[in-house]
């Protein structure tokens, strides 16, 4: 006999449990540290955005007649390092994993509370003296702080901008740290591994990386830094050492951690598929274990950066090929989601829609990626805009679509609130559009031959740089959309019920706002991960709009 | 409407044990494992200094060889001893927490403490001597650039002064050190730590926190340090005692 | 609400099933509590590799053996560190796995960079 307890939305939860600046900076609730989180990250990617303006700005005529050079290589650095450091590697895991990671095992709580907290101080911290750095003069040398003009030609704040990141290091393993911990030790009775949601397992790969890659940035950020200030060392050639020893490093990481922006997008976009089909996961094992496979994989693949870097070409082709190679677990993964969808009972809602457009967009990044495995393709290609269109597919079109569509559909469980589902729909089709806008055109220019970090270029890659310009306004204006009205929600927002869009997942069988334990009792699991009723059992189709209750 | 979930029972509430667990099991459990998986964290940290020591030995050999041998073999061995004695009385210091034996258990940790210091000290015995040397690469030392006396050849064998074989250069053995204070630096910053770490845990041992129910952090503790233990196990060959066969005259 | 999902996976749960996190037992149980002995005995043992390592690294042995000595060396010292003072002949699966996976990555970012270097004088310029 059917027995949930359909919870009830209690006067108190996590948000009004305990009032007061102190209760939230010195709280050790992960969901008030993920919401802490999410106004910080939010506010980096604000920053890093203005970067991105002032280069598509610059990038509309051929000649440098917006900033000087020397000022263009701080904004493209400086959009890099922001939007890499301080907004798409924490983004999803600090915020929903935060969030939702104990309680779709039924804890209450991460392993490590103090940590959690801890990590976002040293996030803070990690974010201030960057931007001091940024404030003070900025940083010119590229995201990617190559050897010998990091350590020995420019004359930007170097130092200041690595012991930012150094430090911001320390927020991504603690965090990481939390979660494997936490996976392993706290699932609720009966939660065994194959009834974990896919996001956990997601964030359980991410994890993994997290911990075994973020260490290697971390000392080559240190030896980088003292090798600046001390003039001597290993990564420049005029002292006897060997810059390609430092992109090495500096890749062993950096390749491992798209996939700690990536991975987590696709543990949101399982549970979007999944849940707006109304339909068990096709192949979950698969799904699960692709997971752990591009974690694994990932840590094989650094060298394809280094292809045209005077690496031995013998080494290069073994990364050609385990870059092949990375892309499979992927692959299974795209079509284990359309799979899902056959057949399914599929709900169009906002969630969904940024879903599907990962499904497309990913795809294109991820198959430009195999262009770009291939040797002789990446020598030809290599430092141009076909480059920058990839990852920004990827980075973009992949992780940001996963992070944008998993806030909304767990938007009322944080806030209590729903969302606005038309203008909801609206903006996720003008990022669509203004995206695709803005980036098909780069992978045009690239292949002719534009090379990136320019600022000038010849007359005839003009309309392409336009067409992106004008792309990204249309991204800009899509992306503002939901901040506007996903705060106004906070204040004049429907209140939501437990479970608004009716699913099975644990996360759903508590109120919305939680209590800050989470769960009335440890709940005990005897479902597995996505039980739907079967379709024609369903009564309640398309729409999912809760009773707008009286606050 | 009955409950669907069962709560599960809280163990009777030991005083250390925090909200968010269901038990001491699982409280112990988590913590040895998340110091484990800090600990990988730090092989994969030293770990780039290695294979960049890796390299560079490779490419420099004898300047390498150079370089290692104008260590002081004595006091890097005698830090190892100090070391592996640390580690014993940091074992017996966790076994004397697990048996009951509180007195024993702060003398223990006092003792691993003690020898950490002395490893300290006898590290900066040798950075002072570098210093004096000028030995200390680059511009580390505003002023005092690297710029090691250099003996000469048939010139009665002098130890302040470095052998250079034939067509080794100063630079490259400029290098041998940068990744030598590197390393050891590194790793001595842990052993700080690690002290600092040992007096907390000294602190509420005196306190009486720990018993034989619930002695996870000293446990915990113990691990950090057998770790940096290990670093240096594997820093003192390669450092010191890379070429001292090739060394003429001892 | 509950139409749109299965009544039946809903169902009171009543046996005795706890998750292996809630086992009430004594403390202690799942602990081991090395003797004394064998922390001493492996204290010798290491006094011992260190005072080998000291002695073999003046003697010539050919080659790139003097390195190879002093890191196998190295290596037994450092494995029973790990098995004896850290505990981990006596720990999980879960924690021989940790390990193995650290040893491992270090091995990859080590190998996979030597491949590089290693294989550069291969090739000869046309």
């Amino acid at each position: 006999m059917g027995t949930f307890t359909k919870p009830t939305a209690p006067r108190v939860n996590y948000i009004n449990a305990e009032h007061g600046l102190k209760s939230w900076l010195l709280t050790k609730d992960h969901k008030r540290i993920a919401l802490l989180y999410l106004g910080s990250i939010s506010f980096f990617f604000f920053i890093g955005s203005l970067y991105a303006i002032a280069i598509r700005l610059e990038l509309l005529t051929p000649q440098g007649d917006l900033v000087q050079s020397s000022t263009y290589n701080k904004m493209f650095t400086q959009h890099g390092i922001i939007m890499v450091f301080f907004f798409l590697i924490p983004s999803i895991p600090a915020t929903l994993g935060n969030f939702l990671v104990p309680m779709m095992i039924g804890a209450k709580d991460l392993a490590f509370p103090r940590l959690n907290l801890l990590s976002w101080y040293i996030y803070i911290a990690g974010g201030l003296i960057t931007i001091y750095a940024l404030l003070a003069g900025g940083v010119d040398t590229g995201w990617t702080f190559y050897t010998p003009y990091s350590t020995t030609f420019s004359n930007s704040y170097v130092v200041a901008t690595g012991l930012g990141i150094f430090i911001n290091g320390f927020s991504s393993i603690l965090t990481g740290l939390n979660f494997i911990v936490t996976i392993h030790t706290m699932r609720a009775p009966g939660m065994t591994w194959y009834r974990l949601p896919l996001f956990i397992w997601a964030h359980y790969a991410t994890s993994l990386v997290m911990v075994l890659g973020t260490p290697v940035i971390a000392i080559t950020i240190l030896l980088l830094a003292f090798e600046r200030l001390a003039h001597v060392g290993i990564f420049d050639p005029a002292l006897g050492g060997d810059p390609v020893l430092f992109q090495h490093l500096f890749w062993f990481y950096s390749h491992p951690a798209v996939y700690i922006m990536v991975l987590p997008s696709m543990g949101v976009v399982s549970e979007l598929i999944a849940n707006f089909s109304r339909k068990n996961i096709f192949g979950y094992k698969f799904v699960a274990f692709s997971s752990l496979a591009i974690a694994v994989f990932g840590f094989l693949v650094w060298g394809h950066h280094l292809f045209v870097a005077s690496q031995s070409v013998y080494a290069g082709m073994i990364f050609s090929f385990l870059s092949f190679a990375v892309a499979i677990p992927s692959a299974i993964k795209v079509f284990n989601w359309t799979a899902t969808l056959y057949r399914g009972s599929i709900s169009w809602d906002t969630p969904m829609l940024y879903a599907l457009g990962f499904i497309g967009l990913f795809t294109v990044g991820g198959m430009t990626g195999l262009f770009l495995a291939s040797l002789a393709v990446d020598v030809h290609v290599s430092d141009t805009y076909f480059i920058v269109a990839h990852f920004h597919f990827i980075m973009v079109g992949g992780a940001l679509f996963g992070y944008l569509g998993g806030l909304h559909y767990w938007w009322p469980k944080i806030s209590g609130r729903m969302y606005p589902e038309g203008w909801g729909r609206f903006s996720a089709l003008i990022v669509f559009v203004g995206f695709n806008l803005t980036f098909l055109p780069q992978f045009v220019l690239g292949y002719l031959g534009m090379p990136r970090r320019y600022h000038v270029y010849p007359p005839e890659f003009q309309v392409l740089h336009v067409l992106s310009t004008a792309g990204a306004s249309i991204l800009g204006v899509g992306l503002l959309i939901p901040l506007f009205y996903l705060i106004w929600t906070l204040r004049y927002g429907p209140v939501a019920e437990a479970n608004p869009w009716h699913l099975p997942g644990l996360e759903w069988r508590t109120s919305s706002p939680p209590p800050t334990e989470n769960f009335e009792s440890t709940p005990i699991v005897t479902w597995e991960a996505y039980e739907f009723a079967p379709v024609e059992e369903l009564k309640v189709i398309g729409k999912f709009r809760p009773e707008a209750e009286k606050a | 409407m009955t409950e669907s979930h069962i709560a599960t029972e809280h163990a009777a509430g030991h005083p250390a044990l925090q909200h968010h667990f269901e038990n001491m099991e699982q409280q112990r459990e988590a913590g040895t494992l998340g110091m484990w998986v800090f600990l990988v964290t730090e092989i994969m940290f030293f770990g780039g200094m290695f294979l960049a020591y890796m390299l560079f030995r490779s490419a420099y050999p004898g300047a390498f060889v150079a370089g290692s041998n104008h260590l002081d073999i004595n006091l890097g061995a005698i830090n190892t001893g100090v070391l592996i004695v640390s580690s014993l009385t940091m074992a017996l210091a966790v076994y004397s927490t697990q048996v009951g034996q509180r007195g024993m258990a702060v003398v223990f940790l006092i003792a691993t403490m003690v020898l950490g210091l002395t490893f300290l000290g006898i590290k900066s015995v040798e950075y002072r001597d570098k210093y004096r040397d000028s030995l200390v690469p680059g511009r580390l030392i505003p002023g005092r650039p690297f710029h090691p006396a250099v003996q000469e050849h048939g010139a009665p064998n002098d130890p302040h002064k470095l052998h250079l074989p034939e067509g080794e250069s100063v630079k490259h053995v400029e290098l041998f050190y940068w990744i030598y204070f590197a390393l050891t630096g590194v790793h001595a910053l842990h052993m700080i730590i690690g002290i600092g770490l040992l007096s907390f845990m000294l602190y509420f041992s005196l306190r009486g926190r720990y018993s034989p129910e619930y002695h996870a952090p000293i446990e915990i503790s113990g691990l950090y340090w057998h770790f940096v233990d290990i670093v240096w196990i594997f820093l003192f060959p390669l450092l010191y005692l890379l070429g001292r066969h090739l060394e003429h005259g001892g | 609400m509950e139409t749109a999902i299965r009544h039946s996976s809903f169902t009171i749960y009543h046996s005795i099933y706890h998750s292996p996190f809630t086992i009430h037992h004594l403390p202690n149980m799942s602990e081991h509590i090395v003797s004394r002995k064998i922390y001493f005995a492996i204290f010798g043992a290491l006094m011992v590799g260190t005072a080998a390592t000291v002695g073999a690294a003046f003697i010539d042995l050919g080659g790139h053996l003097n390195t190879v000595l002093a890191l196998t060396i190295a290596v037994i010292k450092a494995t029973l560190v790990v098995l004896y003072f850290m505990h981990v002949r006596y720990s999980s699966r879960l924690t021989w796995v940790i390990v193995g996976s650290g040893l491992f990555w270090l091995g990859i970012m080590f190998a996979l960079t030597l491949s590089d270097y290693w294989s550069r004088n291969w090739i000869t310029p046309f």
